[in-house]
């Protein structure tokens, strides 16, 4: 097992702040906007340096993707944050119609995504806006796992043409990853020949104490970071679930709609085999901290392990 | 620049157009297109600078306009082709399948000149703003319009983006509101009052105009009085009076005709009213 390390631990929102005041000082047309939550999507140093280009729409997330889309014609690149559940549920229509059919080139960027935003508890602890995004036509779907990664999305989707939801989150978790960051590449971070673990966002780092675990046990697990899942690096899913035969997904999402999902439905076209999700099943989250509510719903390395080992004994 | 009596005879053609295409696909909106016809009309061939060919969906220099009531896409529609954003005779795939004239406007279809869907109410503003601060930033001087429909002004992300535009001295913006007082289930003081409109938009810190929206002089003077207003801090709201269905007696005043299309007697008599005056598409 492939050995990865951390020296800190930062959260991924200040991979994004961090990637987006660069893209203050090197992208011009690069324009933000945020609904009150300035501080929360570490945003303040954008707009200290660059006021003429931050937008502060106040409590009106509607409102702030509709200006977004308008800011688009005439070639800015508008980068939207708030909470993940304000940035998706709440204004599903605006970003349907104005973002996604109309073609526009907005960035979404939503931090506080999932369980471990903590103790606000379920009105703020969307599990559901990954199957929300993915399903609009033209939608890129990002989640990346640790603070480096965040930052290196952050400015890979300012170069790219066309609506974006990244995904990002409020606890400090390890910084590990080193590996080159493209939108829609998968990155294979351990080889191996048992079963393949599929993760995004912050289950990726579980997955690789997962996959140490599993070593001692004497299984060999394939484990590989899905960033973006939408559009999803399909041909790297084949090649790695034809070899290993058996997949355990993981992510702090919805099971439904969620990377699970995607997977399985590439796989059940292509070659069907057994299927583990490591997923919050049809469940509301609650109040708590980031890493009771992640034990309480079984989104860690232990769930992982044990749906490796469910997973193996369906080969 | 055309004379008020050029400007009529456009409006009277488009008015054919609204009604022969709706007729045409027995679906689509009538009363608030031809409401809007003389406002349409007024900026696309007389106020606004601006450049059908090539289009240039960034607008960059010109100004541009957001449907933000999208349901009145017959009289848009009309108003694009005939000033040359695309072909007339395209007007006949209205609603059809493979067009690109679909029921609301769309930007998916590459339709020159929508640069924005709309359709889904409340959005419109929000999206003018935006085009409004780009140009800003742009350091382009030219203007963005926005109309929307009375009814739609029940949705919240109007007031949150009046409120935004007040805020933010958006004083690049001339809105205009059809006031003609219908919506789908009947006049808006049944469904759901709108009360003190004018009072609304002040107390919410835009400057605000009335006009005759199916009166070319009173328009044309309206929104030229209306543009001596940019560049002072305040976004500029018109409430414009309109009649539903105007320029066609048996449509006019109702909300009746708010989404139904006229059967094939109706539309001679339609036709009967509208004086033909740059050919028939």
């Amino acid at each position: 097992m492939k050995k990865y390390t951390y020296t800190e631990k930062k959260d991924t929102r200040s991979g994004f702040g961090d990637g987006l005041t660069e893209l203050g000082r090197e992208n011009p047309n690069v324009v933000a906007l945020c609904a009150d939550l300035t501080g929360s999507l570490k945003m303040n140093q954008f707009e200290k340096e660059n006021p003429d280009r931050f937008f502060q729409v106040g409590i009106a997330e509607a409102n702030m993707i509709g200006i977004a889309a308008g800011m688009t014609i005439g070639g800015k690149i508008p980068f939207t944050g708030t909470f993940a559940n304000f940035s998706t549920g709440r204004v599903y229509d605006q970003i349907r119609q104005a973002v996604a059919y109309s073609g526009k080139n907005v960035k979404i960027c939503a931090s506080h995504a999932g369980l471990t935003l903590g103790e606000d508890g379920a009105t703020h602890q969307i599990l559901e806006d990954i199957g929300l995004m993915k399903m609009l036509p033209g939608m890129t779907v990002i989640n990346p796992c640790d603070y480096n990664q965040t930052k290196a999305a952050t400015k890979a989707i300012a170069n790219h043409d066309g609506p974006v939801y990244l995904r990002f989150g409020r606890p400090a978790v390890p910084v590990f990853m080193n590996e080159p960051f493209e939108i829609g590449k998968a990155i294979v971070l351990n080889e191996g020949t048992d079963v393949t673990i599929f993760a995004t966002g912050h289950l990726v780092w579980e997955a690789i104490q997962a996959g140490e675990q599993l070593e001692a046990k004497g299984i060999s697990a394939e484990i590989i970071n899905i960033h973006t899942i939408k559009p999803l690096d399909e041909e790297a899913v084949l090649k790695s679930a034809n070899k290993t035969k058996c997949i355990v997904t993981a992510e702090e999402h919805m099971m439904n709609g969620g990377l699970g999902d995607s997977i399985a439905q590439l796989i059940s076209i292509n070659n069907p085999m057994p299927i583990e999700y490591v997923a919050v099943n049809d469940s509301f989250g609650e109040s708590g901290t980031p890493a009771q509510l992640m034990e309480k719903y079984g989104l860690n390395a232990e769930s992982i392990v044990k749906a490796v080992e469910k997973v193996m004994k369906r080969k | 620049m055309p004379s008020i009596v050029e400007l009529e005879k456009v409006a009277s053609q488009v008015r054919r157009d609204i009604v022969r295409m709706v007729h045409a696909v027995n679906s689509g909106h009538p009363g608030g297109s031809l409401g809007c016809t003389d406002y349409l009309v007024a900026l696309y061939f007389e106020i606004m600078n601006h450049q059908p060919k090539p289009f240039d969906m960034d607008g960059k220099n010109q100004d541009v306009f957001f449907l933000s009531n999208g349901h009145i896409s017959p009289v848009f529609y009309s108003v694009l082709a005939r000033s040359g954003y695309f072909p007339v005779a395209e007007l006949a795939t209205f609603r059809k399948l493979n067009s690109r004239l679909q029921g609301h406007p769309t930007t998916h279809e590459g339709l020159e000149g929508v640069r924005m869907a709309s359709g889904s109410l409340g959005q419109g503003l929000s999206n003018a703003i935006g085009a409004a601060l780009t140009k800003k930033l742009n350091g382009d001087k030219s203007t963005v319009f926005s109309l929307h429909g009375d009814g739609e002004l029940q949705e919240g992300q109007i007031w949150e983006a009046a409120m935004y535009a007040a805020h933010n001295k958006v004083d690049n913006l001339i809105s205009c509101i059809d006031y003609n007082q219908q919506q789908i289930d009947g006049s808006t003081d049944e469904v759901l009052s709108l009360g003190d409109l004018a009072g609304k938009w002040h107390a919410f810190g835009w400057d605000v105009l009335h006009m005759n929206g199916n009166n070319m002089q009173n328009i044309i003077e309206t929104v030229n009085k209306a543009k001596t207003h940019l560049g002072k801090g305040k976004p500029v709201m018109i409430i414009m009076k309109t009649e539903m269905g105007n320029g066609v007696d048996f449509m006019m005043g109702s909300h009746k005709w708010h989404g139904v299309a006229p059967n094939d007697e109706q539309l001679a008599t339609a036709l009967g009213q509208l004086e033909e005056t740059l050919g028939d598409y």
